[in-house]
């Protein structure tokens, strides 16, 4: 095959959206040559759809909040299996990273003295999302977005060269990343053999290959949702991070935690899963069941009953005066309010499409909802002719978000086990434990997106040699890509698959089977099911050329998703507990002896097509490990009583 | 409601020329155009270019000209039409197509990069910003924009006259000067930078004849005619065509 | 409808080389048309009238009703009005009619209103004729060069419009006389120009300059409540700046027309006291 472009680079970073951008800025101030690549337009990735806010204890509304009480509530919503010590670094430094957006020339509704607002939210104990309305994401990406400009202005100004230090490539995929054959210098090589190298990429509008060659790589890529029918999530989700990782050779964290939100959209059909802010549940709306009961009364789990008002009046003094009541539980953390409306449902008292109603028409004057509220007010008078400040919205689960994803290092955010390698977002693993909070993943987003930027840049900088990209592999890299051009000339003569038709059996199986209850008869069919369609996507075909060809994109994307939803639904089936975003209906109770542990899932065989033929064969292999018991400190910042509920008696004594 | 067959015609193409195809194609209730456009992918014509993302009308990759006006596939509901009317749907005709509904939209970002960022006060450390609700609305409504570029697309000024690309930074782009201008704690002007007079000097305001359209079609509901662009005309006859203001100025009475 | 296989005549815009091959300057199935015909309409029915009145120099009194279009009345050969509005500024050279005089402080004020050159950009150029309709012309420099760069003396005639509607009220106070300029009678008459007047101010406030003059050039409004407050007013009336433009267009030419009948003894005033 003819020459492919190659372009040297410090650092590749994979994704644009908060986690990629942030690294990205990072990376360049480091003063490392950054190059972004994203899957769609500069300043349309996924982030821009997060509505609440970002979550830091500026304390700005209320002076009693600081890191502390930040940690220790993203502890209790992750039901404790939070890689504890990126909880802490996150609860530590997220105002730095909100304030820092300011200077960037980010504008947060105010207080009344002039200082960031914040706002309540599932989970917080106090008022804590900075937001702009209920459009956060897009002020948080169109400032990076900005920020990278103005960095490029700079570089103008000194090389004459926009994309001197920092480009973005937009628009283009990456299928691979590449590795060298190890290190012959010891230093490196005591990192564990093969390093990173590069990333093969193609461009979307032509289909042209090209290498980036670059000894660090940050996976930003975001989540796994567009395997599932029902989601919140964009067309990109479509877990390429993880893949990406997993072929590297990194393994994944606790991917059975998959996050369904309580409230998206259930009518009309075709918008089905798109998200509702909780916002709305924050400033005051409420959840009834079709009998005009608000339900979510009789769904306080036992660790949660002290925190939560237990009486509608209780609930209700407590928006106006917060240090004298509990919170009314339609606050209660995004697992329970999400299970409580699928009993609901089940049990027959849901919306006449199937969902819940979420009401804020009785709540605040029309004039306030449409101010507070603006982009759902808009959302549903669009997309549903449902004006919120008359009626109310009919919501049901919506898968969301992935707390699970590649194991990182806490403090550099490098992924176990590939130097070179860093993950940051919501495609890195741990930090949200089980369960993550609303508002968390846009700080999630910012702190780690910059460690991952400067650890990577650092790790570039202090290479004695840089690692080589191997023509062979991208060679391979090539043939993968091109293969869906040559499905009508398979060997056995069976017609080439619709892509289409593989990606929605994927997604209804993953949300039938492997959804927000799970069972363990269900899951083994999944698996099953998931086997079959990967023998099958092996054969998926497209018509036309590489010129940006929908459907070739999704037969390569097919790959990633195939990969994710094989690690997600055999975590599920290993953990017999109930925690966080995992539900088990035959295994109800949440364990304390499974709270240290973590499931980490690897390619069984390394060495193999990804797309093996064998529909029987398992790609994944699970491995458990233990993680370090919680800081004695850390610890300390959580009542006894508590603590009993979560943890085994030798890790409170230890 | 059942649903219904519906008459779609569709420009195939790319720069080498391409013509409007036609498709029968079922609708369901409740659908906007882009489901449609996505059910011909997945059963009719499974490469057809399309550019989108999030469908909820937040990030703006949609954009593409429904029965001749730009609009936002995912937010354009099917029920808007009549059965029986053909609907015509067409890339976005102020930029160059690369295939399909796909264009590029290059120009785009090449604007954002010739508008000087927000310039951060001197001595005014991170965490100590204060800024009044009211002094940063005006700011806030421009920034709800998603970069759809419909009103890059609809404004006659680069859409008819290819040639006033190179001047016009379009309705976007000096919104966003207007943006700056008005943040109150942007330290442009200390450091030298004069946006109102750049405005008209280097962004081609005077080439906006205010007509409108960039008002129009924004799905965001933004006035971008009344609150960035005439705003920013006046701040530009403030520097360069109002006498008293300058002789004010030069006296140093005036303080904004 | 024709579609694009045949090569575009215009190589420029919408059919530039690199666009899309679409045949027709524009693909709109609506009425697009109409908003522009009717603009022009309405604007060239207030041209003739308003031209055909200004040159008349005729019935334009009727005690105590003076035309808007002739006050202030600033020559020598102003028809005689007790307690004013004509003051003999320019003597007796000045033999035209006494309304040109005056009238080209509102003609500028309107010309150069950012909402009236929207609609005869549109209406009268075709510049665009409707939103993505392709325009008919070649080149395109907006307002950048003279002639259209005056636009921005707009403010100007705004300064000019305040002591008119000033004039125009003192106007509608003498309204409130009868025939014989007795004090504390109303008629017909009265209420038109009441109703002119009040349309009149809103319409001169609303304008963008005074908007812009009032607060919007501010960076802060939190340093200046009182300007804040009077910038929010303006803003809710500038949000109806076209309805105030018609809708004071159509009374003024109302008050006229009125005065005409009157004056011309074609009707009676009615006087309610």
């Amino acid at each position: 095959m003819t020459q492919l472009e190659r372009q040297q680079w410090d650092v590749v970073v994979v994704g644009a959206g908060g986690a990629g951008l942030r690294a990205a800025i990072a990376a360049r101030e480091q003063g490392a040559r950054t190059a972004v690549i994203c899957k769609s337009l500069f300043g349309k990735a996924h982030t821009v759809m997060a509505e609440g806010g970002i979550a830091a204890s500026m304390g700005n509304v209320n002076s009693g909040d600081n890191w502390q009480v930040h940690f220790r509530d993203t502890m209790r919503g992750g039901k404790f299996l939070n890689q504890w010590r990126m909880a802490e670094l996150h609860a530590q430094e997220a105002p730095d990273r909100v304030w820092e957006l300011e200077t960037w020339g980010a504008l947060f509704d105010r207080t009344a003295d002039g200082k960031i607002s914040q706002r309540n939210f599932g989970g917080h104990e106090y008022p804590r999302l900075a937001h702009v309305g209920d459009r956060t994401g897009l002020e948080l990406i169109r400032t990076l977005q900005q920020k990278i400009v103005s960095l490029q202005q700079q570089d103008k100004e000194e090389y004459g060269d926009y994309e001197a230090r920092l480009k973005v490539f937009q628009e283009c995929t990456v299928t691979r990343v590449l590795k060298d054959h190890g290190s012959d210098n010891d230093a490196d090589a005591d990192a564990g053999g093969e390093r990173v190298s590069g990333a093969f990429c193609y461009e979307r509008e032509s289909g042209r290959f090209f290498v980036l060659e670059a000894p660090s790589v940050v996976l930003a890529t975001g989540g796994i949702g567009k395997s599932f029918k029902v989601t919140s999530n964009s067309w990109e989700y479509t877990g390429d991070g993880h893949a990406l990782a997993l072929l590297a050779g990194a393994p994944l964290r606790n991917m059975e935690f998959v996050q369904f939100h309580p409230t998206g959209m259930v009518w009309p059909p075709s918008v089905k899963g798109i998200l509702v802010t909780e916002s709305v549940r924050g400033d005051g709306g409420v959840l009834r069941n079709s009998e005009g009961k608000r339900f979510m009364f009789d769904y306080i789990p036992e660790v949660f009953k002290e925190k939560y008002a237990q009486t509608e009046e209780e609930g209700d003094r407590w928006y106006e005066d917060p240090d004298h009541n509990r919170r009314p539980p339609e606050l209660l953390p995004r697992d329970e309010v999400a299970r409580a409306i699928n009993s609901e449902v089940k049990a027959g008292r849901g919306s006449p499409h199937g969902g819940v109603f979420l009401d804020v028409s009785t709540r605040m004057p029309a004039e306030v909802i449409r101010r507070r509220l603006p982009s759902m007010y808009h959302q549903f008078k669009e997309l549903a002719d449902v004006d919120i400040t008359a009626e109310a919205m009919e919501v049901g689960p919506t898968c969301h978000y992935v707390m699970g994803g590649i194991s990182v290092d806490s403090d550099t955010a490098a992924a176990t086990g590939v130097p070179g390698l860093f993950a940051a977002g919501e495609v890195a693993g741990g930090m949200h434990g089980s369960n993550r909070l609303g508002g968390n993943s846009l700080s999630d987003l910012l702190v780690f997106g910059r460690r991952a930027g400067l650890h990577a840049a650092e790790y570039a900088a202090g290479l004695t040699d840089r690692p080589i990209v191997d023509d062979d592999r991208v060679a391979a890299a090539a043939a993968e890509a091109l293969r869906p051009f040559s499905a009508d000339t398979a060997a056995d003569g069976a017609a080439p698959e619709n892509p289409y038709t593989l990606h929605q059996e994927l997604q209804q199986t993953m949300n039938d089977l492997v959804g927000i209850i799970r069972r363990e008869g269900e899951m083994a069919r999944a698996l099953k099911k998931l086997g079959e369609l990967r023998a099958r996507a092996r054969r998926a075909g497209v018509e036309g050329h590489r010129q940006f060809n929908p459907g070739w994109h999704l037969s390569l994307d097919l790959r990633n998703m195939l990969l994710v939803s094989e690690c997600v639904a055999r975590a599920a089936l290993e953990r017999t507990e109930s925690r966080g975003g995992h539900t088990r209906e035959d295994f109800p109770a949440m364990e304390r002896t499974w709270r240290p542990v973590n499931l980490l899932c690897r390619l069984a065989n390394p060495s193999a097509d990804p797309q093996e033929t064998d529909p029987v064969r398992a790609q994944i292999a699970l491995e458990r490990v233990v993680t370090d018991p919680i800081r004695h400190d850390l610890l300390a910042l959580f009542e006894k009583e508590e603590l009993v509920k979560y943890l085994a008696e030798e890790e409170l004594y230890e | 409601m059942s649903s219904y067959q519906a008459a779609f015609r569709v420009w195939r193409g790319d720069q080498t020329g391409g013509d409007l195809e036609d498709f029968t194609v079922e609708v369901n209730e409740g659908e906007v155009v882009l489901d449609i456009i996505h059910r011909l992918q997945a059963t009719q014509t499974s490469d057809l270019a399309v550019r989108w993302n999030c469908k909820a009308g937040k990030c703006g990759s949609c954009s593409a000209e429904i029965n001749g006006r730009p609009r936002l596939m995912c937010m354009t509901r099917m029920s808007v039409f009549s059965r029986e009317e053909t609907i015509t749907v067409t890339p976005l005709r102020a930029f160059p197509v690369v295939r399909d509904l796909v264009t590029d939209v290059s120009f785009n970002y090449a604007k954002a990069r010739e508008v000087p960022s927000f310039v951060p006060p001197p001595g005014v450390a991170a965490g100590d910003y204060r800024m009044q609700q009211m002094d940063v609305d005006r700011s806030q409504e421009f920034r709800k924009c998603i970069e759809c570029f419909l009103c890059q697309d609809t404004c006659h000024v680069v859409r008819d006259h290819e040639e006033n690309k190179t001047a016009f930074a379009g309705p976007r782009f000096l919104m966003r000067v207007a943006e700056l201008d008005m943040h109150p704690l942007d330290a442009a002007a200390e450091s030298g930078l004069d946006r109102k007079k750049t405005a008209q000097d280097e962004h081609g305001l005077g080439y906006c004849n205010i007509t409108k359209c960039c008002t129009e079609v924004c799905p965001e509901g933004i006035k971008i005619t009344d609150n960035a662009l005439i705003p920013l005309k006046e701040r530009a006859v403030d520097r360069k065509y109002d006498p008293l203001v300058w002789l004010g100025s030069r006296i140093g009475r005036r303080r904004a | 409808m024709a579609t694009g296989t045949e090569p575009p005549q215009i190589h420029t815009g919408v059919h530039g080389a690199a666009r899309a091959a679409i045949g027709p300057r524009h693909l709109r199935t609506d009425r697009w048309w109409l908003a522009p015909a009717l603009t022009a309409g309405g604007l060239l029915a207030f041209i003739v009238y308003s031209t055909w009145r200004a040159f008349a120099n005729a019935d334009y009194y009727a005690a105590p009703y003076v035309s808007p279009f002739y006050s202030p009345c600033l020559a020598e050969n102003c028809a005689p009005m007790k307690g004013g509005p004509n003051w003999e500024v320019f003597g007796s050279w000045w033999g035209l009619s006494p309304a040109l005089l005056i009238l080209i402080f509102p003609l500028g004020f309107r010309l150069t209103c950012y909402y009236y050159r929207k609609a005869y950009y549109r209406g009268f150029w075709a510049s665009p004729p409707a939103c993505a309709v392709a325009e008919p012309h070649k080149k395109y420099t907006g307002e950048t060069r003279f002639p259209l760069i005056l636009q921005n003396i707009h403010r100007y005639f705004f300064y000019a419009a305040i002591p008119v509607a000033g004039i125009l009220t003192y106007d509608t106070v003498l309204a409130f006389r009868d025939e014989q300029y007795a004090w504390g009678h109303m008629g017909l008459g009265t209420v038109v120009f009441l109703v002119n007047i009040v349309l009149i101010w809103a319409y001169t406030l609303s304008c963008h300059s005074c908007r812009h003059i009032i607060g919007g050039r501010l960076k802060h409004f939190s340093r200046h409540p009182v300007r804040y407050r009077l910038w929010g007013w303006v803003g809710k009336l500038n949000e109806r700046h076209m309805l105030l433009a018609w809708s004071s267009l159509i009374s003024v030419a109302l008050a006229d027309f009125y005065v005409y009948l009157v004056a011309s003894g074609a009707f009676d005033d009615p006087r309610f006291f």
